[in-house]
């Protein structure tokens, strides 16, 4: 089953849905019951996007037209704010392509955004030359009846740095999947997630990470907040083959349910085929400490403020690793901005 | 200032103070000695609005106000402010960021205007090198990391900058080498005013050397059954809480 095949096709049978083990908890199989044809360009104007201020090299890819690859030759720097919008109800496939050179350096601010209830695809593949570096930030701010699905391929090669952010509100159903072949080599690979979801809304943290080569090292955290009847999924897989030996692989997935109808589901995944590696996981899934709570309310923060300090410091420690300040700043922003009470 | 009577309180349907009645006057230092299960701890978080901690009987007022009416930081706003036996560590929350958090609660909880930035971290500095705090650990996260040391005197660092009126100091000295219990205690002395009381918590009689306080009242099985003067302390330490237990 694949979202691709589905589109192409307008076929829902092809739709991935509860019975893909990958896609077991993000049904549109279940959600969608008709694929309408791709919506016509949309050419009004946009408004500002998140990134604007941060960037001078902005690429817009509207309902999915407009994705041209980028380009970042050896030894090159860059910084690129790539927004994909969809505008209206219907389905948007954007594909770009992204080729960093030999010791070049990308910083990629991506964003989603929707405004009703389309279907929209991004297809995105990452080629990194050896030596690369690139920091990724995808902030995805959907709407709450769009669905959204992000898939990214990336292929590291020797000594390449990549670092990763994914930070989103979800949407009805949103799918933000990172996939990445790492061939060891000293190269090194950070793929970080906040998600913060209220009301109904869903989203769903996929990585897939494949350590093929030697001396790699892979770090992961992501953390979550969910309340009121949102659900929130993590699916985290590291893959060690065969002579992947000195990998090094750590993930960690941490989540704060804040009511009794909100939902997160976690699987955490290491299958190690080398023998000499240092790979650990830890996954965690609770309430907010109450102890922690109390202790703040006795020096005299009301409940509502403590929690939102609490809340907001418990995904503090992921913001806090992004490397590009004036997005960490935005980020923060973002966050700042829903009261998580 | 502070006055209890005949205070009940129950943890999971068990009762542990069983008729505590105690009167602090303003300017005054009082210490509650007990022995291990006592209620001293209960005492402290009945006094400051715990969940969990369910008064069955009895009353507590700060000035006349009924506390046990207020929510937990209500009574922080009011004044009350209790040093932890075991300081809660707060991560991603720089100690800074925590401390003046707190402090513009309360201001804007009595209608003051919040503190500006820079008056803040004046403040910060001030009391920080009368602690001997290293200020760059006011900018890590609030008792993260810290040894028991650090954060009691990170305790005395909030009292000292959230200024409140009713000290609640619940077994500050334990994990305090000679030094630190020095620092702490000068740290809290410096706070003694005539428009102000404590009440200081502990099993040993060491920390009211330092601390010396007005009153000494012994709490044992849920209710005070002894009170006098300084010389009480030292007979404690010197005969243990055997008697007192049996009387309890």
């Amino acid at each position: 089953m694949s979202l691709t095949t589905a589109i192409r096709d307008r076929d829902v049978a092809e739709l991935p849905g509860k019975r893909d083990e990958d896609w077991r908890w993000t049904d549109l199989r279940g959600l969608i019951r008709k694929l309408p044809p791709p919506s016509e360009p949309f050419t009004a104007e946009v408004g500002a996007g998140p990134f604007d201020a941060l960037a001078s090299d902005r690429r817009l890819i509207v309902n999915g037209r407009g994705a041209d690859p980028i380009e970042i030759a050896r030894g090159k720097t860059a910084l690129v704010a790539a927004r994909f919008v969809s505008r209206g109800a219907g389905v948007h496939v954007a594909r770009l392509n992204i080729i960093v050179g030999p010791d070049a350096r990308l910083t990629l601010l991506e964003s989603y955004e929707s405004d009703g209830a389309s279907l929209s695809q991004a297809a995105i593949t990452i080629t990194l030359y050896p030596g690369a570096r690139i920091e990724r930030l995808v902030l995805a701010q959907d709407h709450a009846e769009a669905v959204s699905v992000s898939q990214a391929q990336v292929s590291l090669a020797a000594r390449t740095h990549f670092a990763q952010t994914v930070v989103t509100s979800g949407a009805r159903r949103q799918r933000l999947e990172t996939r990445v072949q790492h061939p060891g080599a000293g190269a090194e690979l950070r793929l970080d997630g906040v998600y913060l979801l209220a009301d109904k809304r869903h989203s769903d943290q996929t990585t897939v990470v494949t350590h093929a080569g030697p001396d790699g090292v892979t770090v992961q955290l992501a953390k979550g907040v969910v309340r009121d009847q949102a659900r929130g999924i993590f699916q985290g897989r590291i893959v060690v083959e065969e002579g992947a030996d000195r990998t090094d692989a750590r993930m960690g997935h941490h989540a704060l349910v804040l009511s009794d109808r909100a939902e997160v589901d976690a699987k955490p995944e290491l299958e190690i085929y080398a023998d000499d590696v240092a790979c650990a996981h830890g996954n965690t899934v609770g309430a907010l400490d109450e102890d922690a709570l109390f202790y703040a309310r006795q020096r005299g923060m009301p409940e509502a403020e403590a929690r939102a300090l609490l809340t907001e410091a418990f995904i503090g420690e992921v913001v806090d690793r992004i490397g590009h300040e004036g997005a960490r700043e935005v980020v923060r922003a973002w966050a700042a901005e829903r009261r998580w009470d | 200032m502070l006055s209890v009577s005949n205070l009940h309180a129950a943890v999971d349907g068990k009762e542990i103070l069983k008729g505590l009645s105690l009167d602090v006057p303003a300017g005054e230092v009082h210490a509650i000695m007990g022995p291990n299960g006592a209620g001293k701890s209960t005492l402290s978080y009945v006094l400051t609005g715990r969940d969990g901690y369910e008064v069955t009987q009895g009353s507590a007022t700060l000035d006349g106000e009924d506390l046990l009416a207020l929510a937990p930081d209500e009574r922080g706003a009011r004044g009350v402010f209790l040093s932890f036996q075991y300081p809660l560590e707060i991560p991603g929350v720089p100690a800074l960021t925590f401390i003046r958090t707190a402090l513009n609660a309360q201001r804007r909880a009595r209608g003051e205007p919040e503190i500006t930035a820079p008056e803040f971290l004046k403040l910060a500095r001030t009391k920080a090198a009368e602690l001997k705090i290293d200020f760059e650990m006011l900018k890590r996260a609030l008792n993260v990391g810290f040894s028991g040391g650090e954060k009691k005197r990170m305790e005395i660092l909030q009292m000292a900058m959230l200024s409140p009126r009713f000290l609640i100091l619940d077994e500050t000295d334990s994990g305090l080498d000679i030094d630190a219990l020095r620092i702490v205690s000068d740290g809290v002395n410096a706070l003694r005013s005539p428009d102000r009381a404590m009440l200081v918590i502990t099993h040993y009689q060491r920390l009211l050397d330092y601390i010396k306080p007005d009153r000494v009242h012994v709490l044992a099985g849920g209710r005070i059954v002894a009170s006098g003067g300084p010389e009480l302390a030292h007979e404690l330490e010197k005969n243990g809480y055997e008697r007192y237990e049996e009387a309890a």
